[in-house]
């Protein structure tokens, strides 16, 4: 049985424990709010670039349509990207990206393909590197301040870059979608080729291009995969603050249900030590 | 006028505006173009430059620093690498866009990157020389 001071002193370091918690709690509901905010912002953005991507790719096809939209005709390489948050204490967010990574990779390995990774946040990188470290090509941290396209245009050109070697026929990303404050998923978005979905794809109206399709096409292809860095990577972290919240919000709690427990049991060791010392006393007197 | 065209605005960071405009003057790589409703469909290139909307009688200004438009009878869309409302510009974010184009034309590796970085240095200082 412990003793009261020791039991003291737990409760002390459990309340300081409390106290830590409770302002990471506090710290990522305002950052939530502006990661929030920075997400929705970039999406017209994104849902523009998608609308006029379909449009054109229902235009151009065929071989002279460029590789980032229309791929090498192969699958057998693929690259993929793992965009997860630096730091931890955020609950299951950066388990359920890597998780999800984890997946991905092992059934294209199955399949037989060729995989390469490269990894976006510190977190990922750490928990992917013993299993798939000597696929890693680099890896980037996202960095205190917010993400923003001074961080993702080196990456995108580097994706480029590769691609344009041939040394890839997909690009894939994988990241966590923000849909609410309580929901975020790990997702698996296919960056190169391109490609086109929702509403808008096969609706083609008759456009002009000044100057031309090629070179439109040319500087919005790359243009597309670093807005979608960029957007994967604000909703990455408006995620983890949602995800920490939450996660800070639950030891919180715990702790104040720890700290209720043992407090309890040290009141009732210290009133059994003075009931014992009392007993002693008392038979003490009557024996004189 | 009649008719009026519906024009959005965005950058990746934030949605700047959108509105009901009578006429968007945007900075086609051919070219300035004015668009109004009913023009027929078109996307293009935008150069760094100035868009000019007018709502209701009033004109905004909008620097912008690349990017594309597409333009529908009855709405375009301007995708703008970055974009800045002319009320928030000043001179000093101007030259300092200059001096990193400079900076990237020097660093360029090929000469399709030179050119490009080459062009966006003076069509950057057009807008001061204009501003």
């Amino acid at each position: 049985m412990a003793t009261v001071k020791e039991m003291r002193t737990r409760i002390g370091s459990v309340k300081s424990t409390q106290k830590i918690t409770k302002a990471m709690q506090m710290v990522a509901a305002a950052k939530l709010r502006r990661a929030q905010v920075a997400a929705q912002n970039a999406r017209p953005y994104a849902k523009a670039m998608q609308a006029v991507i379909a449009n054109l790719a229902a235009g151009v096809s065929g071989p002279s349509a460029p590789k980032l939209l229309a791929g090498t005709g192969s699958d057998k390489r693929h690259l993929i990207i793992v965009a997860t948050a630096d730091r931890g204490l955020a609950g299951g967010f950066n388990g359920g990206i890597v998780r999800a990574a984890r997946e991905k990779i092992s059934a294209l390995l199955a399949e037989g393909k060729d995989v390469k990774i490269i990894t976006i946040g510190r977190k990922g990188r750490d928990q992917l590197r013993r299993t798939y470290g000597a696929r890693y090509i680099e890896s980037h941290e996202v960095g205190i301040k917010p993400p923003s396209m001074a961080l993702v245009k080196p990456i995108a050109q580097k994706i480029i870059e590769l691609y344009g070697k041939g040394d890839f026929d997909v690009v894939t990303l994988i990241y966590s979608r923000f849909k609410s404050v309580v929901t975020q998923t790990p997702t698996v978005l296919q960056l190169v080729p391109a490609t086109v979905d929702g509403p808008e794809a096969g609706k083609s109206a008759f456009y002009d291009y000044e100057p031309d399709e090629d070179t439109i096409l040319e500087a919005l292809l790359p243009q597309n995969i670093s807005v979608q860095l960029l957007t994967a990577l604000l909703d990455n972290q408006a995620g983890f603050f949602a995800s920490q919240m939450a996660a800070m919000d639950n030891a919180t709690r715990n702790a104040g249900e720890l700290i209720k427990a043992l407090t309890i049991q040290m009141n009732r060791t210290r009133q059994a030590q003075i009931t014992k010392e009392l007993i002693e006393i008392i038979s003490g007197a009557s024996a004189v | 006028m009649a008719s009026k065209i519906s024009f959005d605005l965005v950058s990746p960071e934030r949605l700047l505006l959108s509105a009901e405009a009578d006429m968007v003057t945007v900075p086609g790589t051919e070219g300035y173009m004015g668009v109004m409703a009913g023009h027929s469909p078109v996307v293009t290139n935008l150069r760094a430059g100035m868009i000019d909307v007018s709502i209701d009688g009033k004109d905004d200004r909008y620097f912008i620093r690349g990017g594309f438009a597409e333009v529908s009878p009855a709405k375009i869309t301007v995708l703008a690498e970055e974009a800045i409302p002319m009320s928030e510009m000043d001179l000093a974010v101007l030259d300092q866009r200059i001096k990193d184009a400079e900076e990237d034309e020097i660093a360029a590796k090929t000469d399709a990157d030179r050119h490009k970085a080459a062009q966006l240095v003076d069509d950057l200082k057009l807008v001061r020389a204009a501003f």
